[in-house]
């Protein structure tokens, strides 16, 4: 990492295995670490369920014991006000709205790499290393993000949103380590979080139950289904409890015209109405995207490049050209997709680099 | 260099202290075995507890032992409120200090949340003590409803000593406990001199081992146990005898007690000249609770626009070792509710460390703090993420 020069680095630590090897690691190649826990909500629940949630009392006490092993100092701090104003209510926020937002997105743009990052430069540390899979090259035009070597966990998706100033203080020791290796070095290094598991779904909501969590939060305010001509099919409860392209749990009785099945189409908030019509209307060939990030160095404004769009985390690189303009990203795809919702990523990939990223405001 | 500047969450254990442990873990023998071995323990113990009960101004029968000073202090404050509630079902009132330490003010709110309990905070001037004069009218209005009252001897966080003597004075026949973990060997403390009817005492904080802690307990008091066994303790404390910690709790006290004067003067100079010394450097320091009266080795100081656990990061690196108030379960730190109490802002309670002092400080290590200061303040202020 950075040319052999000896770094002091903030490993945050979540108490899984991927940020504790990435600090293990860390320390290994000579750098000074300090281990650091985020406490992101300010009523943690004692004990994870599974797969989901985190940053439970749990959690805290695994990357505090990993963080023993591994022998750096270790310290909790928290971002649980900066976590809520910045990932949770933008979430809720997004979704009052009609759209469909990354929370994962927002947490590292707003609280891994920006409050942390600044904090720990502050406090007279060069970096975070944290545990995602992406892998940072160093070139004669700066810092370059590339997909990991693991494509399975390629997380560049989620962290396409760090502008090149925040890339140059992110670590990213697993970028080249396939997953189960990842878990067989924690077993190695003796980590007691070597079989945890991977942690999936939304951290805030432990339930795993997104539409009920938003209910909870907006209410549940019944509103009409209808077609693409106004006709009304059936009844919701609550329009932002459904995405576009969805197909299950919208409880129409009423058939499609040829007896196919019907999607979400669109979602409007103001009028609490859910548009649905079938799989082709779906389709989407034309993604404008907002406020650009870039990750390295800028493309020229007005030209056309060739590349790759991706709008999921674990989404297919869909071939594409692109440009830029103004504060709009604009994509065409060569073969269209269906079902793409606006406030979901959009992030550019020039073959396994990481381009840029913006926020799906318009598609076609 | 590493300097322990955390003598009040636990001391180095005295050499006295440690040969007494090590000598007597290797003994055979349950302390309430009717046998030879078993007599010979309980020697050992009863003259752990003669000795102790001296030095803490107490009967014999009066000191119960206890696995931690948490344990003595549930067991005093449940115990009393169960015993003094079924004696008169209006004494439902529980009266503290508003900043007692978190081994009171749990089992007071547990006590509340789940047997209905009223507490009644008895509030905190500035200076940190507790306000005689509210106290009074409160005593006096409310005073046949408390089933006790329990005020700290002096502080963890701020050190300030309690007005005792003073309190008991105004609670009358009400029942007074206090936490002395911070002042039995540090300042003069007499049991019987105060007038308590009960004390919480710990040997870790005196250089004794972790694990053994005692709860005195006026003689002829009965109050309702937690732990209910083998009848130990007067029945109040069931659990075999720690006999290794007990022996070594004793030997602790003897120790500290033996040269008390002259540590207790030697470490509040050392604490007036950290004070001056960091002054110096950061003129905007400011220093919570009075000193006098107050512990000698307690000093808790405000950097204004600073966060507490980052400077405490950077005091760790330097290997400076020193504490902020508390952190919740999961370890995130909170404001501490002791300068809360004390009328700060919740902003200011963030900015600020304790350093506590301990037999063995030195004058090297204070000015290696103050040399350090300046650098590490400088880095918590530019690190600040909330305004």
């Amino acid at each position: 990492m950075d040319n052999g020069r000896t770094m002091k680095l903030i490993a945050a630590m979540s108490g899984g295995v991927d940020s504790a090897v990435a600090a293990a690691r860390a320390v290994e190649l000579g750098h000074e670490v300090v281990g650091v826990h985020l406490a992101l909500s300010s009523n943690p629940q004692k004990y994870r369920s599974g797969a989901r949630g985190c940053c439970t009392i749990e959690d805290s006490h695994d990357a505090r014991r990993a963080a023993d092993v591994i022998g750096i100092p270790f310290y909790i701090w928290d971002m649980a006000e900066e976590f809520h104003e910045g990932v949770v209510e933008n979430f809720i926020s997004e979704y009052a709205s009609g759209r469909t937002p990354n929370p994962c997105l927002r947490c590292n743009e707003k609280i891994k790499f920006a409050a942390v990052l600044d904090r720990a430069r502050a406090l007279g540390f060069d970096g975070v290393a944290t545990g995602h899979y992406a892998q940072m090259v160093e070139t004669p035009l700066g810092r370059m993000m590339y997909r990991a070597a693991d494509p399975k966990k390629d997380q560049s998706y989620v962290l396409a949103v760090l502008n090149t100033e925040q890339l140059a203080g992110a670590y990213f020791p697993l970028g080249d380590t396939v997953k189960e290796d990842t878990r067989k070095e924690a077993k190695a290094r003796g980590l007691y979080v070597a079989n945890k598991p991977d942690s999936h779904d939304i951290c805030f909501v432990p339930s795993g139950d997104n539409a009920g969590w938003l209910r909870d939060r907006l209410g549940s305010e019944v509103g009409p289904i209808v077609d693409e001509t106004g006709t009304q099919l059936g009844e919701h409860k609550g329009a932002y409890t459904y995405t576009i392209g969805q197909r299950r749990g919208l409880g129409l009785s009423v058939p499609g015209e040829h007896g196919q099945p019907r999607y979400v189409l669109k979602i409007e908030p103001k009028t609490n109405t859910v548009v649905v019509g079938d799989h082709e209307a779906l389709a989407v060939n034309h993604i404008v995207g907002d406020s650009p990030i870039w990750c390295g160095p800028v493309p020229i404004a007005e030209t056309v490049y060739e590349g790759f769009a991706q709008v999921r985390a674990h989404g297919e690189p869909l071939a594409c050209t692109y440009s830029h303009q103004g504060s709009e990203i604009t994509v065409d795809l060569v073969k269209p997709l269906f079902g793409l919702a606006a406030g979901q990523g959009l992030v550019i990939y020039d073959g396994d680099r990481v381009v840029g990223s913006a926020t799906v405001s318009e598609t076609a | 260099m590493s300097i322990y500047f955390d003598h009040a969450a636990t001391t180095p254990m005295s050499q006295a202290a440690l040969e007494a442990m090590v000598t007597q873990v290797g003994r055979l023998g349950n302390a309430s075995s009717l046998h030879s071995p078993g007599r010979s323990v309980r020697k050992d113990v009863e003259e752990a507890r003669e000795l102790l009960s001296r030095l803490v101004g107490a009967a014999p029968s009066e000191i119960i032992f206890t696995g931690s000073g948490t344990e003595a202090n549930n067991l005093v404050i449940k115990g009393t409120f169960w015993t003094r509630k079924q004696e008169d079902p209006k004494r439902n009132v529980v009266l503290i200090s508003a900043f007692e330490h978190h081994a009171i003010l749990d089992p007071v709110e547990w006590l509340q949340e789940h047997q209905g309990a009223e507490i009644i905070y008895i509030p905190i001037t500035a200076a940190g003590y507790v306000d005689l004069e509210v106290m009074r009218e409160i005593v006096a209005k409310r005073g046949d409803e408390i089933a006790l009252i329990a005020v700290m001897h002096s502080n963890n966080e701020v050190g300030t000593i309690q007005p005792i003597a003073e309190i008991v004075e105004i609670a009358g026949d009400i029942p007074v406990h206090s936490d002395a973990v911070q002042s039995f060997t540090k300042v003069d403390f007499s049991f019987a001199q105060l007038g308590l009817t009960s004390a919480t005492i710990s040997a870790h904080k005196i250089g004794g081992p972790l694990g053994v802690a005692a709860l005195i307990l006026r003689r002829g008091i009965d109050i309702t146990p937690i732990l209910h066994g083998g009848g130990q303790e007067r029945d109040i404390r069931s659990g075999t005898l720690n006999a290794p910690g007990i022996v070594a709790f004793a030997a602790a006290a003897q120790d500290a007690l033996s040269h008390r004067t002259e540590t207790e003067l030697r470490i509040r100079n050392l604490k007036t000249l950290l004070v001056d010394l960091v002054k110096k450097e950061i003129p905007d320091v400011t220093v919570n609770g009075s000193s006098n009266p107050a512990l000698p080795g307690i000093v808790n100081l405000t950097f204004p626009g600073t966060e507490s656990d980052g400077l405490l990061l950077l005091l760790d690196a330097e290997g400076i070792f020193c504490s902020t108030g508390s952190a919740c379960s999961a370890g995130v730190p909170r404001p501490s509710h002791v300068l809360l109490a004390m009328g700060l802002s919740e902003r200011t309670a963030r900015s600020s460390l304790r350093f506590s002092l301990g037999a063995s400080s030195t004058e090297a290590e204070v000015q290696f703090l103050a040399s350090a200061i300046p650098a590490v303040v400088t880095r918590a202020r530019a690190a600040l993420v909330r305004g």
